[in-house]
């Protein structure tokens, strides 16, 4: 089994619209069948291209939040002087908890004298295992203003992984989420392979570095694909200049094309809504060569 | 004043508002402009500013003096992130889990720990060539705690009374961005009219509420897509304060780091108005 996850550094730069098409790719063909995880938990939009129906929805508990009893409480306040993260305040004449700004780490509670504390879990959203037009899809909803978006991916990942396991699919494809920190982290680590998509834009190719970096720091090989190659050829130019320095290797490149936003208006991926433009040919090479990189890392 | 350019979906056009929205205002205004993105920081791509002073974020992590320790295992109970472990006749500190609470040290009844800042990204302040007061916070790779570095980034650069803060937001609806515009007095949302953009303009729309912040839209690459953005925002009651429309020509410009007010100085009034009328609306 082979885990593929594409990221991008910059948000935008087109990774779901890759990710949905090579769902579709990979479905055409039993020997590529793939599980798809949306790793984006608090902005993702896979569904919105795969149609999945949900079979099953489970909640989230992603950590744990203090509270104060108020019976117990005899205000002595050592609970807010012990927090580092300014999470438990005065108001109204009694010590409360900003859930939000909770870490969960129960200082408070240890250092309590009256035991007026206690840790609950905390539901942070809730995750999907879901039948797409192109095959099983494990995804999620992170409350807003929740952290543990790590957390939540590492298990849509273990649940695809079993899932995959027993189903005999040789494929998972992880959606990434923009940025380098926690939730991108989990996405790449454990992957076999990571597909970098930027922009030839000074912002796509500062945040494409940085994911280039964080693929290296887990030791996963990457390679990068193009997108709106032709916006800014200068740009292509110094990106592709910038890899060949760094033995990444540019795997295609995908030109402007407005047929892309036509076929996410009707919700379709753009190589199931113009099978033969320029466009989806490039993303059908571009998906023959990561399957072939893919094989070569397991003959290696 | 304090405006809080977000998005829900990355790579809307966040920080090609926010730059030009800050330019629009300077010299004349004075403006203090934080790059919160702190995983993909870009503003200075369209700012260009001279950096004065660079120094780390930092979290206070455990260090154990194993002549004091009585290794009775106490840290690692209280230790709700699996950051310190007792193997064998070892404490191991996993500096990757710690959140840095001080609980270990708190609990420990040897004073065997100490704690030491431990680096989680950069901080870097300057100022831009029209006197924008600028400063940016960087996420080292390989960290996954943002929180601290926008806290910190925050923290460190008090807003004057007079000045106008303008707040880059990271894409996303989960804790990076609500730790950035948690204090704004008015949240700019930025999306594009499509079914992307419109989906998670929704979960920025909810994220907002929540916070009870108000809200306003920024629809960029206006005429691409559909029109159901607009309708959702004419359903909702948020008002569309400034519309972009797509052109190939800002897009290339962006592209090469030149700013939507240098290439298209009409805008510059325009977001003055928006900023005016943000100042009413926030009052």
């Amino acid at each position: 089994m082979k885990q593929l996850v594409v990221l991008s550094g910059k948000g935008g730069t087109g990774k779901t619209t890759i990710t949905a098409a090579f769902a579709h790719l990979a479905s055409e063909n039993p020997g590529t069948r793939a599980v798809v995880i949306d790793a984006d938990v608090d902005a993702a939009n896979l569904e919105l291209l795969l149609e999945p129906q949900h079979l099953e929805t489970q909640s989230f508990v992603g950590g744990q939040t203090a509270v104060i009893s108020a019976d117990l409480c005899t205000d002595c306040g050592l609970c807010a002087n012990v927090c580092r993260f300014h999470a438990i305040g005065h108001n109204s004449g009694r010590y409360v908890v900003d859930a939000m700004a909770c870490e969960g780490c129960a200082a408070c509670m240890t250092q309590c004298p009256s035991r007026a504390l206690s840790m609950i879990p905390r539901v942070s959203g809730r995750w999907f295992y879901s039948l797409s037009r192109y095959g099983p899809l494990f995804h999620a909803r992170l409350s807003p203003a929740e952290e543990s978006s790590g957390k939540l991916i590492a298990l849509l990942k273990q649940q695809a992984q079993t899932y995959a396991a027993e189903n005999h699919l040789p494929l998972i494809l992880v959606d990434g989420p923009p940025g380098i920190g926690c939730p991108a982290i989990a996405s790449v680590s454990g992957a076999d392979a990571a597909l970098v998509v930027t922009e030839p834009t000074a912002s796509g190719i500062h945040d494409m570095e940085r994911a280039l970096d964080l693929a290296a720091h887990f030791g996963v090989p990457a390679q990068v694909c193009i997108n709106k190659a032709d916006l800014y050829p200068a740009g292509a130019g110094t990106i592709a200049e910038y890899c060949r320095q760094r033995a990444v290797p540019i795997i295609g490149r995908l030109p402007f094309d407005a047929s892309v936003t036509e076929a996410l208006v009707r919700g379709k991926t753009i190589t199931a809504y113009c099978p033969d433009g320029g466009i989806s040919q490039a993303l059908r090479a571009i998906w023959q060569d990561i399957l072939v990189h893919l094989y070569a890392i397991e003959a290696a | 004043m304090i405006i809080a350019v977000a998005s829900g979906k990355g790579g809307t056009g966040k920080t090609t508002a926010a730059t030009s929205l800050a330019l629009s205002l300077a010299p004349e205004q004075r403006v203090l402009f934080l790059d919160c993105d702190v995983e993909a920081p870009n503003a200075h791509v369209l700012l260009h500013p001279t950096i004065t002073q660079k120094k780390d974020a930092t979290i206070l992590q455990p260090v154990v003096d194993a002549d004091r320790c009585g290794m009775c295992g106490m840290c690692a109970e209280v230790c709700q992130y699996n950051a310190i472990a007792v193997v064998g006749q070892r404490v191991l500190v996993f500096p990757e889990l710690c959140h840095g609470c001080g609980s270990c040290a708190l609990n420990c009844a040897w004073g065997a720990i100490r704690e030491t800042p431990h680096s989680l990204g950069t901080l870097a302040y300057g100022h831009t060539s029209e006197g924008i007061r600028f400063a940016s916070g960087t996420l080292h790779v390989g960290q996954s705690w943002a929180i601290p570095v926008i806290s910190q980034l925050k923290e460190s650069l008090p807003a004057s009374a007079d000045e106008t803060v303008i707040l880059d937001a990271p894409p996303g609806t989960s804790c990076p961005v609500a730790e950035t515009i948690r204090d704004a007095d008015f949240v700019l949302l930025v999306t594009e009219p499509t079914p992307f953009g419109l989906h998670d303009l929704k979960l920025a729309f909810e994220l907002t509420s929540e916070l009870e912040l108000p809200t306003g839209v920024i629809i960029n690459r206006d005429g691409i897509g559909d029109a159901r953005v607009d309708d959702f925002c004419a359903q909702a009651g948020l008002p569309v304060l400034l519309r972009i429309p797509m052109d190939r020509e800002i897009a290339a410009g962006i592209a090469q780091g030149i700013p939507l007010v240098t290439l298209k100085p009409a805008y510059r009034a325009q977001l003055k108005e928006t900023v005016l009328a943000l100042a009413e609306v926030s009052l």
